[in-house]
């Protein structure tokens, strides 16, 4: 999932200025899931802003209403009805909702609420740990299912460098070394001839470097 | 002999090899470099020039390695993939191969949250491995790592770093071994401390036949107090040093330490010199030039062997 | 047994700790009190095994929000307390009482129109 961290309230409450009618918009998939910006999220961002401005005497209107999804237009359009009644839509969906909502309602504030982090897995209730960067070419076969793109810190194909220690890497104690992880578990199956192979430099065309990227399933077109 | 430098020589000819190391300045100060390399001049065989370590914004390695030069020092220059990209490396080896630049040491790098700007972007397009790889494809077939042809090929002697201390041990000679399989040629180790690890770990080594393939140079820093020692011991990733090492430190005067710390890398020196295939010694004195040349001296080590031909 | 303790003190009762949600605390402080305690089991004592150290990390969680809102975190309590201890309810009561006194009421100002 793509995982999320909200924003602090100064800083969301910085970005508001003076809007007073806010539309705290959540989103109901992966956001949900990290506790970031769902429904619930959704309702203690909203039960802040009105105990602030309540405080500050304040008048102002904050509705809530979370989507089943910010990246879907037709669940974006669900709002079009209601949406002028607010100055600002405070997303709290990832940076992909969060764009979607400003280009479907092109002349409205749309602010973000959430950090989005990393594509990740939950490692317990309420922990989250990123496992993937999107990079378009997956090696996760060559390096026994752990991917040193996302999970070392320098990203080496051909850890581990000089600082892991322990298991953990130089740059966190907390943090496993990626090269650990995979040498172990070439170890297990029995393939540590795998490990003496080079891996090649990689083809970043397929990443983000290779310019912003877009998928067509011609098949799946209307 | 594959290139002209003098590294290489003395390992072709049998000898034994002496290297230490220069961390460029904080600033554009030319004879900040040239008082260290005077500091070192008839003391070592080659002198590496750091390149930004630590992560920390320094005179590029480059530069320092060419003012070196011009005071006929041998230098070998560091190149860490944390900061640029395929197409910089390249760029700087034909650069640095075009100075006279002899000696290239192919190294990840340190992470940025070590240094002066860890808000900054790390690169990592490459790793160490592979850097070795693109020089020697460089060299020798004269092709760049996209596959064009390189005119005009850098001829530079390959190096790389290895830590026999860091985790998993196990894998530590098989890593060197795509070093070597990549086309390293020498290879300077981590700063050892843990003697009884180091001869394990050079076992592994000689049991694949590597010692045959690259010349391992062990790398030795002297401590300069009790506090540095426990400093690297509890702060510095991947370090190795052993309480005893500590408690001999702590043991003396704090006047009288820094000698303390002397003796010891010294008395490592000679202990690891007797260890099969190890070909050379790297002596690291971080921010401390001046005592290498006792250092070196006190192990035996003078006078090195003269490997220039007509100057530079 | 009979005790008595502040007549401000407005009991919601809940099956557990365990039950006492992020939204209940801040919704109770929207509606206008000026502090929120939370009584619980004494820890290691919950029927449901965890529920009220859940409670605990609650309390923690919404005092943070209430600080970064600007009401202060001191108008959230968590206590514990075993079913036997009506000295104690009364006493935190009495505590908590003197506590919002002494911070006030909750500084809200009037404004015209808000729900």
């Amino acid at each position: 999932m793509i995982v999320g961290n909200r924003k602090d309230f100064g800083e969301i409450l910085e970005k508001l200025g003076p809007a007073r009618r806010v539309l705290v918009l959540g989103c109901n998939e992966c956001v949900t899931v990290c506790g970031a910006g769902g429904e619930r999220e959704v309702g203690v961002l909203a039960s802040e802003l009105r105990l602030c401005w309540k405080k500050e005497g304040e008048t102002f209107d904050v509705k809530e209403h979370t989507l089943e999804r910010q990246c879907d237009y037709e669940y974006i359009d669900q709002i079009r009805g209601f949406v002028n009644d607010y100055d600002v839509i405070l997303s709290m969906a990832c940076g992909a909702g969060v764009q979607y909502v400003a280009e479907t309602y092109k002349t409205k504030l749309v602010l973000p609420a959430v950090n989005t982090t990393f594509l990740g897995v939950t490692i317990e209730q309420g922990v989250w740990s990123e496992r993937c960067q999107g990079c378009g070419a997956c090696i996760l076969d060559m390096t026994a299912g752990v991917c040193p793109i996302a999970r070392c810190a320098k990203s080496l194909l051909n850890g581990p460098c000089g600082g892991s220690s322990g298991g953990k890497c130089e740059i966190d104690n907390e943090l496993d070394c990626a090269w650990q992880l995979i040498v172990d578990r070439l170890k297990e199956a029995g393939r540590m001839d795998r490990y003496e192979e080079i891996l090649p430099v990689k083809d970043w065309r397929t990443g983000r470097d290779g310019g912003p990227r877009r998928r067509v399933r011609e098949d799946m077109r209307l | 002999m594959k290139t002209n430098s003098g590294i290489e020589r003395i390992l072709a000819g049998g000898g034994f090899v002496v290297t230490s190391e220069c961390g460029p300045p904080r600033g554009a100060d030319a004879e900040v470099i040239r008082r260290k390399g005077e500091l070192l001049r008839g003391v070592v065989d080659g002198v590496n020039v750091t390149d930004n370590q630590t992560s920390v914004v320094r005179m590029s390695s480059l530069s320092a390695c060419v003012i070196l030069k011009g005071m006929g020092l041998e230098p070998i220059l560091q190149m860490v993939c944390r900061d640029r990209n395929r197409i910089a490396l390249q760029s700087d080896i034909l650069g640095a191969a075009a100075l006279g630049i002899n000696n290239v040491l192919c190294l990840s790098g340190d992470h940025q949250k070590f240094g002066d700007h860890p808000q900054g972007k790390n690169v990592y397009d490459m790793d160490s491995v592979q850097l070795i790889q693109v020089v020697c494809r460089m060299r020798d077939e004269g092709r760049f790592l996209g596959g064009e042809e390189v005119k005009g090929r850098p001829v530079m002697f390959v190096g790389a770093a290895e830590n026999p201390f860091a985790d998993p041990f196990e894998i530590r000679a098989l890593r060197l071994g795509k070093k070597v399989k990549a086309g390293c040629e020498f290879i300077q180790t981590q700063c050892i401390y843990n003697i009884e690890r180091f001869s394990r770990w050079m076992e592994m080594v000689c049991e694949r036949g590597l010692h045959e393939r690259c010349a391992v140079l062990a790398g030795v820093t002297p401590f300069k107090s009790a506090g540095m020692a426990n400093y690297m011991k509890k702060n510095v990733p991947g370090m190795d040093v052993p309480e005893e090492m500590i408690a001999r430190m702590k043991g003396v005067p704090k006047e009288r330490q820094a000698e303390e710390g002397i003796r010891i890398c010294v008395e490592t020196i000679q202990r690891v010199r007797e260890i099969p295939g190890v070909r050379g010694i790297h002596v690291m004195a971080i921010e401390w030039e001046e005592k290498v040349a006792e250092i070196v001296k006190a192990a035996g080590l003078l006078p090195r062997p003269e490997t220039r031909v007509g100057g530079h | 047994m009979r005790l008595s303790y502040p007549s401000n003190v407005k009991v919601v009762k809940v099956p557990c700790t365990g039950r006492v949600d992020v939204l209940l605390i801040l919704r109770a402080f929207e509606s206008g009190v000026d502090g929120v305690y939370v009584a619980g089991c004494l820890e290691g004592e919950c029927h449901f095994l965890r529920g009220n150290l859940r409670a605990r990390r609650r309390v923690e969680y919404v005092k943070g929000l209430l600080e970064e809102v600007g009401l202060g975190g001191d108008r959230l309590e968590m206590f514990n307390m075993s079913a036997s201890q009506g000295q104690r309810f009364a006493q935190f009561a009495q505590e908590m009482t003197e506590r919002i006194r002494l911070l006030g009421p909750l500084p809200v100002r009037k404004a015209p129109g808000n729900g």
